[in-house]
């Protein structure tokens, strides 16, 4: 590469300096500040208590029910999402296709009241047991339950899992398909051995984007749970909102972030290198 | 035969996640037409939330700050997002991860942390309020941007950018007329897709905003205590109804041009 | 053992309401390399991928060595197909894609390593089997390819324009070899291409396509020699093709001066076209010539010149090895054997492609 060039393309990549500034400014200074609460008492004095509160009885409750309510919500999203793309395909709806447009859709609504409406089906005299009845069948009591939790979660992010994944199987060139069923590779055969393995990028996206934002809301688990199940994101909101303890809500934070970070990290580690997100 | 089952299959299994998509949307319409405070019983059709919506100066409020807040942090992101891209884009390999990286912070990050250090970050130096909002909505928003462009730039013909000022042309005048046309796609997306991110934040908003304001979002979620206005049903309701009209709009024009892309085009024939 | 080991017979396919095959019918032998060629459009991919089982006819039979095989999914047919974008698993090395047929069909895998081993020595590529696809070059991958479907032994191999994508020097190598391993393995290869040339060094059968309808079918010698329209006049090879009148057997008047020629049986005063390829014209002075013209350009092109000569009109196009000095009116020449006379098109399908 000459020199001259070197020079252009330098004083190009200041054209990120704006952007640096805002990073430094709004992303890594933030952290700082959530890492010095997290690390201190109310006092301002070092102290590790607030990381390390996340092992009391409460705490430990709250969070591990996280984990079972994100692990839960993913595969539940995983295994509903990959028949979705499939028979989105089958029916060949393309890229741009009504089914995109149909998944994408709903999110256009207030997410807040759309859980409302899930309130008002899954209720004990709701919608839900209302048509069940019709059909002769008992009443189901799911309303405020980890289940009706795991419904809010499942409906609201599973447009999350389908589109990335639907991406992914829809960029799968149409020859590779063709070429695995000229080399005698049955339907089955051919989303094991072709579809899958090629659709796994989409998915890791959609595991990050469905895993991470299931195990820390608090709205669904506030409306579907009833104010009484309580997420790892309901303990932290009310340290901040009602029992005003910055520090412990900022330890609290911190060991989610960790536990985020260190778990997504597997994940996205998993993806080809400079592979670009297939999300988008 | 085999064909029709699948066929027939995947028709039935699309048109059941498409209920669990819309059930709880077809629920907010109807309550919007309810002539009935409570969410329980049905008091008869009426068009009165409609109505009593524009008049309602709260939610009106909440609206303006809401389209402010998409408009304003969408249009920010693109103007410090854009030109990051293409910085980024023509860094050392190193750079270039190091930015990624960073970038990929916020989005990875979960939203309550990324608010939480965005409220104690701003409480040191200014009052929440529009302001911080728009600062926290413009930080989650730039990735977005730079994401939704960055491919277009991998992808992109860079040396005729170079062939253009190489014919004389100033780096302005070669950015609008040839490096801009190219990314013209990725901006719109990450534009929209900024657009979106802000209209449907939560969290971040309900941690950064402080008292004096409300978005629609932090606004209904006061009121789940005491009850929803079911103006906001009606709101939620139009805003539907109006994204319904453009991406049908939108599917309509971009559909054609996919169907002609057809058998023919891809095997000649 | 029939020789006759595929059968098309009376196959049409329409898509979007316009023709792509008319009643076509093919019969392929064990052994033959038989060449589809023609422009884009005609039809000839589709005819491939009708036989590979991933298009299926409106109406007619696909027979395969006598059994009725029109419905039978593509896993289920004894064919393979090397695709033109090569289409390797981007998520496998080389040996496994190699191997992906045969471990569907349970194979050992002592078997298995033979057969790549075997493969990859076929195609040139030993030592390559551990390695990924996407680091190899594109003629790389299309050995890959043809590899991993002759492993399967099909009866009979489907090449979709398989050199494409390639640059001429390693297309010329590739037709070679191409040629090698089809006498090493010793099946039935279906090759479908547009470019003539790679067609009339390669095959042993050629049919030439437009629109749906097979133009010509015969040995590359006899499809060059004697097209049998302007169709395939022009698109095999560069041609002049000019109207001209039988004025009887054996006499044709071309720009209204008559010609000997060694055609027969076009009755007397019908309208012909008249094909005269450019290595069959002569230069002379313009008193011995047929013709008379003036040289408009005369282009050196290594082998021989290409000299264009405007005549009453038209510009003839002629390959010689002497020049001939621009803008002097010169005489043309012609050998009574080397004019070839042919039916005015009874459909659109045998006229000249303008402009492909």
């Amino acid at each position: 590469m000459s020199e001259c060039r070197l020079k252009k393309i330098n004083r190009r990549s200041f054209l990120a300096s704006p952007y640096a500034l805002w990073i430094v400014g709004f992303t890594i200074l933030p952290l700082i500040i959530i890492f010095k609460y997290a690390l201190t008492d109310g006092a301002g004095a070092f102290t590790w208590d607030n990381l390390l509160s996340i092992f009391s009885d409460v705490h430990i409750k709250a969070f591990w029910f996280s984990i079972e309510i994100a692990a839960g919500c993913t595969i539940i999203c995983i295994l509903l999402a990959y028949p979705m793309v499939l028979a989105m395909k089958n029916l060949g709806l393309g890229r741009k296709g009504l089914s995109m447009f149909v998944i994408i859709l709903p999110m256009w609504m207030n997410f807040i009241l759309r859980i409302l409406a899930w309130q008002m089906i899954l209720s004990n005299n709701g919608i839900l047991n209302f048509l069940l009845g019709k059909l002769g069948m008992g009443p189901v009591a799911i309303a405020n339950t980890p289940a009706a939790i795991m419904v809010g979660v499942v409906y609201d992010y599973l447009p999350y899992m389908i589109l990335p994944i639907f991406n992914a199987i829809m960029d799968i060139d149409e020859d590779l398909i063709e070429a695995a069923r000229d080399l005698g590779a049955g339907g089955f055969t051919v989303f094991r051995r072709v579809i899958f393995p090629l659709s796994v990028p989409g998915l890791l996206s959609g595991i990050v984007m469905v895993f991470v934002p299931s195990m820390t809301s608090f709205v669904v688990s506030d409306i579907l749970g009833g104010g009484k199940l309580q997420l790892i994101g309901n303990v932290i909101e009310q340290e901040f909102t009602v029992g005003y303890n910055w520090n412990v809500g900022s330890g609290l934070s911190v060991t989610l972030m960790i536990f985020v970070l260190i778990s997504m990290m597997f994940t996205v580690k998993q993806k080809s290198e400079g592979k670009e997100s297939v999300i988008w | 035969m085999v064909r029709k089952l699948k066929k027939a299959l995947s028709g039935i299994y699309v048109t059941l996640i498409g209920i669990l998509l819309y059930a709880p949307i077809l629920v907010l319409i109807i309550l919007s037409f309810n002539d009935s405070r409570s969410r329980v019983t049905w008091g008869g059709f009426t068009l009165d939330w409609y109505a009593r919506l524009f008049a309602n100066s709260q939610i009106m409020d909440a609206l303006w700050t809401t389209v402010l807040l998409a408009l304003g942090s969408a249009v920010i992101s693109v103007l410090i997002g854009v030109p990051g891209a293409i910085g980024i884009h023509a860094m050392s390999r190193r750079g270039y991860r190091a930015f990624m990286l960073l970038t990929n912070i916020p989005m990875l990050n979960a939203d309550i942390v990324t608010g939480i250090a965005l409220m104690l970050w701003f409480v040191h130096f200014l009052p929440l309020g529009f302001g911080s909002v728009l600062l926290a909505h413009i930080t989650f928003n730039i990735p977005y941007v730079i994401l939704s462009v960055m491919p277009r730039l991998q992808t992109m013909n860079i040396s005729v950018y170079e062939a253009t000022r190489d014919l004389g042309a100033g780096p302005v005048y070669s950015f609008f007329k040839v490096l801009l046309p190219q990314m013209a796609g990725g901006i719109l997306s990450g534009f929209f897709m900024a657009f979106t991110m802000s209209m449907d934040d939560f969290v971040i908003t309900y941690f950064t905003k402080g008292a004096g304001i409300n978005t629609l979002s932090t606004m209904i979620y006061g009121q789940i205590r005491k009850g929803i206005k079911p103006e906001l049903y009606a709101l939620s309701t139009l805003i539907f109804i109006i994204v319904l009209i453009i991406l049908t709009v939108f599917q309509f024009v971009s559909g054609r041009r996919e169907r002609n892309k057809t058998y023919k085009e891809r095997y000649n024939e | 053992m029939s020789d006759v080991i595929l059968q098309l017979d009376s196959i049409s396919k329409k898509f979007d309401g316009k023709d792509i095959l008319k009643d076509f019918n093919l019969e392929l032998h064990r052994n033959e390399f038989v060449t589809l060629l023609g422009p884009s459009g005609c039809g000839k991919s589709t005819t491939l991928r009708i036989i590979g089982g991933f298009v299926k006819p409106d109406s007619g039979r696909v027979l395969f060595d006598g059994t009725d095989i029109t419905n039978l999914p593509p896993e289920k047919r004894n064919v393979n197909t090397v695709f033109q974008k090569y289409s390797l698993f981007p998520h496998m090395t080389v040996a496994e894609n190699i191997a992906f047929g045969l471990k569907l069909k349970k194979k050992s895998s002592k078997y298995i390593a033979d057969k790549i081993d075997y493969a990859l020595k076929l195609v040139n590529m030993e030592g390559y089997g551990g390695r990924n696809p996407e680091s190899l070059s594109g003629g790389q991958q299309q050995r890959v390819a043809i590899a991993r479907a002759i492993v399967n032994e099909p009866e009979i191999l489907l090449l979709d324009e398989p050199l494409g994508a390639l640059d001429l020097k390693l297309r010329h190598d590739m037709q070679r070899e191409l040629i090698k391993i089809k006498k090493e393995v010793g099946i039935t290869f279906l090759y479908v291409t547009h470019d003539q040339e790679e067609a009339l060094m390669m095959s042993d059968r050629i049919l030439v396509m437009n629109k749906g309808i097979i133009q010509q079918e015969g040995s590359s010698k006899s499809i060059y020699d004697e097209p049998q329209n302007a169709f395939v006049a022009d698109f095999i090879g560069e041609s002049n093709i000019i109207d001209g009148i039988m004025v009887k057997d054996l006499l044709v008047k071309i720009q209204g001066v008559d010609i000997p020629c060694v055609d027969t049986g076009f009755g007397t005063n019908t309208p012909v076209d008249v094909v005269i390829r450019p290595e069959d014209l002569e230069v002379v002075s313009k008193e011995e010539g047929f013709l008379k013209g003036t040289v408009t350009s005369v282009i050196f092109k290594g082998a021989y010149y290409e000299i264009k000569v405007l005549s009453d009109g038209y510009e003839w196009m002629i390959q010689s090895v002497n020049p001939a000095p621009v803008g002097e009116v010169v005489g043309l020449t012609v050998l009574p054997d080397n004019i070839q006379i042919m039916h005015k098109p009874a459909s659109d399908d045998e006229e000249v492609v303008r402009d492909e």
